[in-house]
C-alpha cells in the first residue's frame, strides 16, 4: 500500500542532463495541485572535481550506474510501487547529449513496460515548475531567473505548460561557470559557488570595482556576460601576485560575487517591472548563493515584487522538478511524447514537451 | 522459455524475441536497424514491435539478455539502461553478455574465429574463439580487447585462426590471412545463446556493467592560464 493513498495521478520524473541523476515522484491531485512525494539524487560531482568542470563521458557512465538504484530509492522514499505510477516525465533537453540519452532511454523503457504516457520535458522549465511543489501554484504570469553552472536565463512564464519565452540569457559563460573559473584562479575547490560564497562573507564587496558586463546604454538590456568579469578577476589577481603581496582572497571573492549578484538582480527586477510582472522565481544551483538571493530579496521588495526561491535542495538539478513539469503537462491534457522521441541537447525554452 | 534480446553495441540497433528450448535459441520476431545515430530513438519502439509480432506481453517474458559491449559508449548505454529499466519494471532477470560472444555464437562451422567490430578512432574491438559450447555459443580464447588494426597480426601470432566475423571482418580479414564470414552484428539468437545456460538455470545475473575497455577522455587542468592566453574562449 502506498503511504500516500490520496486520489490523483502519480508522475515519476527522471533528470540526467548534467552530473546529477535525479528521480522524483509527485502526485497531481484532482484540483490540479502538485505535491512532492520523493526526490532521490545521485551526484557524480566529486568525480569531476579534479577536472575543474563536468566531463560528459564520466557523467554519462555515472548516470547508467545510478539510474535503476535511484529510481528504486525514490519509490522507497515515497512508499510507492512502480506499478502505481501513472506517467513518466524525463528531461529531453537542453543538456549534455550522452547524459540525456541515458535518462531518455530509461524513461522510454519504464513507460513502455508500465504502459503509461511518456513526457520528454524541458529541463529549464523544471527549475521554474519545482517552485510549485514548495510554494503552490504560480500566478498567471511571472518572471523566472535561472542561474546555475549550465544556465543564466530570464524567462517570461505564462503557465508552466503553456507559454514560456526567453527574454534574456548569457552570451558567453553561465554564472555558475564564472564561479568555477574564479574559484580556480583563487585556488579554491570545485564547484566554485559554495567556497566563494563562504569567503565572500568575510570580505568587502566594494573593495575592488569589478566590471558589470553588458550594462552600457547600448547593450542588450536583458542579456548577460560573465567572461569579461572572469578575465578582470584573473588580471587583478595576476597583477597582485606580481607585486608579491598576499592576495586579499575574501575581498576578491566578495567583490566578484557582488558584481555577479548586482548585474543579475538589477536586470531581472528591471525586466519584471517593464513586463508588469509582480512575481519572480529565482532558481538553479546558484540561487542558493547567499548574496544573490539576499540582493534579489532586497530589490524585489523595493520594486513591490514577490520573490519565490525554492529551498536549495530543489534549486539544484533533481528529478522532482521534471516530475513537476510532467504533472503540469498531464493536468493541461498535453499530448505525450512518442516512444521514438529523440533527446535534444539544444532544446529551445519555448518547447515544454518534446515530440 | 521466452527471452528478450537487446544489443546497441554496434551501428545495429537490435531487439528480438527468442524462444530458448534445450537446443539452440530460435527467433520468434526480430528488428535490426543499422543506424549508428538512432539507438536512443529506435530501441524501445523495436522492442514493442517484436513483442506485438510475437504475440506476447512483456510480463510473459522469462529473461532479458543484453549485449554489454564492447562498443562505442553512447550507443552501448542505450541498450544497457533500457534492459535495466525493463527488468526493473517487469521483475525479470537481466543477463549481460559480451556482444562479441553474441556475434561468434552465430557463425557457421567451428573454425577458429576472430570477431572484429568498430571501436572508432581507427581502432577495433576484438576477441578470438574456438569450439562450440551449449546453445551454440563459442568457447572464448582471448578476452575482448581494443587495438589498432595494424597491431593485430602481432597479437594474433600463433593462434591459427581461420575465419573472421563482425562488422569489420570484410575490411581486415584478407590482410590477416583469414576468410570473412557472417554475421556482421550481434543477432538475437546469438545474444540469447551466450546466456543460454544461465537463463535456463535461472542463475543470479552478473551486474549490468558495460564493457568500455577505454577510460573517458578527460584531461586534468594545468595551472590557470594567464589573462593574455585566456583571450578568445577555449
Ligand atoms: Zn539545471
Amino acid at each position: 500500500m502506498s503511504t500516500d493513498g490520496g486520489p490523483g495521478r502519480l508522475v515519476l520524473g527522471i533528470e540526467t542532463s548534467c552530473d546529477e541523476t535525479g528521480v522524483g515522484l509527485v502526485r497531481l491531485a484532482p484540483d490540479g495541485s502538485v505535491r512532492l512525494l520523493a526526490d532521490a539524487v545521485a551526484s557524480s560531482v566529486e568525480q569531476h572535481a579534479r577536472f575543474g568542470g563536468v566531463v560528459p563521458e564520466i557523467a554519462s557512465r555515472a548516470h547508467l550506474e545510478a539510474m535503476e538504484p535511484t529510481v528504486r530509492r525514490a519509490l522507497d522514499e515515497a512508499g510507492i510501487k512502480l506499478s502505481e505510477v501513472d506517467a513518466i516525465a524525463v528531461t529531453a533537453g537542453p543538456g549534455l547529449a550522452g547524459a540525456l540519452m541515458v535518462g531518455v532511454s530509461a524513461a522510454k523503457a519504464y513507460a513502455a513496460a508500465l504502459g503509461v504516457p511518456l513526457y520528454g520535458v524541458n529541463h529549464l522549465l523544471g527549475h521554474v515548475a519545482v517552485d510549485t511543489l514548495e510554494h503552490g501554484p504560480l500566478p498567471p504570469r511571472c518572471l523566472a531567473m535561472l542561474v546555475s553552472g549550465g544556465h543564466t536565463q530570464l524567462l517570461s512564464v505564462a503557465g508552466i505548460a503553456d507559454e514560456v519565452t526567453e527574454i534574456g540569457s548569457t552570451i558567453d559563460d553561465a554564472a555558475g561557470e564564472a564561479y568555477d573559473k574564479v574559484a580556480r584562479i583563487l585556488e579554491l575547490p570545485y564547484p566554485g559557488g559554495p567556497p566563494i560564497d563562504r569567503m565572500a562573507r568575510e570580505g568587502d564587496p566594494n573593495a575592488i570595482a569589478f566590471p558589470r558586463g553588458l550594462t552600457g546604454p547600448r547593450d542588450a538590456k536583458f542579456d548577460f556576460s560573465f567572461s569579461g568579469l572572469k578575465t578582470a578577476v584573473a588580471r587583478w589577481v595576476e597583477q597582485a601576485r606580481a607585486t608579491g603581496k598576499q592576495l586579499p582572497i575574501a575581498d576578491i571573492a566578495a567583490s566578484f560575487q557582488e558584481a555577479v549578484a548586482d548585474v543579475l538582480t538589477e536586470k531581472a527586477v528591471r525586466a519584471a517591472v517593464e513586463l508588469g510582472m509582480d512575481t519572480m522565481v529565482l532558481s538553479g544551483g546558484v540561487a542558493a548563493n547567499s548574496r544573490l538571493s539576499g540582493l534579489a530579496r532586497e530589490r524585489c521588495a523595493e520594486a513591490g515584487i514577490t520573490l519565490r526561491v525554492p529551498r536549495p535542495r530543489l534549486c539544484t538539478d533533481n528529478g522532482a522538478m521534471i516530475a513537476a513539469v510532467g504533472a503540469h503537462a498531464l493536468a493541461n491534457g498535453t499530448e505525450p511524447s512518442p516512444l521514438g522521441l529523440s533527446a535534444n541537447p539544444g532544446m529551445p525554452v519555448d518547447t515544454v514537451v518534446l515530440r | 522459455m521466452l527471452v528478450i534480446a537487446l544489443d546497441t553495441s554496434t551501428p545495429a540497433v537490435t531487439a528480438g524475441l527468442v524462444e530458448l528450448a534445450d537446443s539452440r535459441p530460435h527467433s520468434l520476431a526480430e528488428r535490426v536497424t543499422v543506424n549508428p545515430r538512432a539507438h536512443g530513438e529506435l530501441l524501445t519502439p523495436q522492442l514493442l514491435d517484436v513483442l506485438a509480432e510475437g504475440g506476447h506481453q512483456l510480463g510473459e517474458v522469462d529473461a532479458i539478455v543484453v549485449g554489454a559491449g564492447p562498443g562505442p559508449f553512447t550507443g552501448l548505454r542505450v541498450g544497457m539502461v533500457t534492459a535495466a529499466a525493463l527488468g526493473h519494471a517487469s521483475g525479470t532477470r537481466v543477463y549481460p553478455v559480451s556482444s562479441l560472444d553474441a556475434i561468434a555464437a552465430r557463425t557457421d562451422g567451428d573454425s577458429p574465429l576472430l570477431v572484429l567490430t568498430d571501436a572508432r578512432r581507427s581502432e577495433v574491438y576484438w576477441a578470438t574463439y574456438g569450439g562450440r559450447k551449449a546453445h551454440g555459443a563459442r568457447e572464448r580464447l582471448t578476452a575482448p580487447a581494443v587495438d589498432r588494426p595494424e597491431e593485430l597480426p602481432a597479437r594474433l601470432e600463433g593462434m591459427r585462426l581461420e575465419v573472421a566475423a563482425g562488422e569489420l571482418a570484410s575490411r581486415h580479414a584478407a590482410d590477416l590471412g583469414l576468410r570473412a564470414v557472417e554475421p556482421a552484428y550481434p543477432t538475437p539468437e546469438g545474444i540469447v545463446a551466450v546466456a543460454g545456460d544461465e537463463v535456463r538455470s535461472e542463475a543470479d545475473p552478473a551486474p549490468l556493467v558495460p564493457m568500455y575497455l577505454r577510460r573517458p577522455d578527460a584531461a586534468t587542468p594545468g595551472p590557470p592560464k594567464t589573462v593574455t592566453a585566456e583571450r578568445g574562449r577555449t
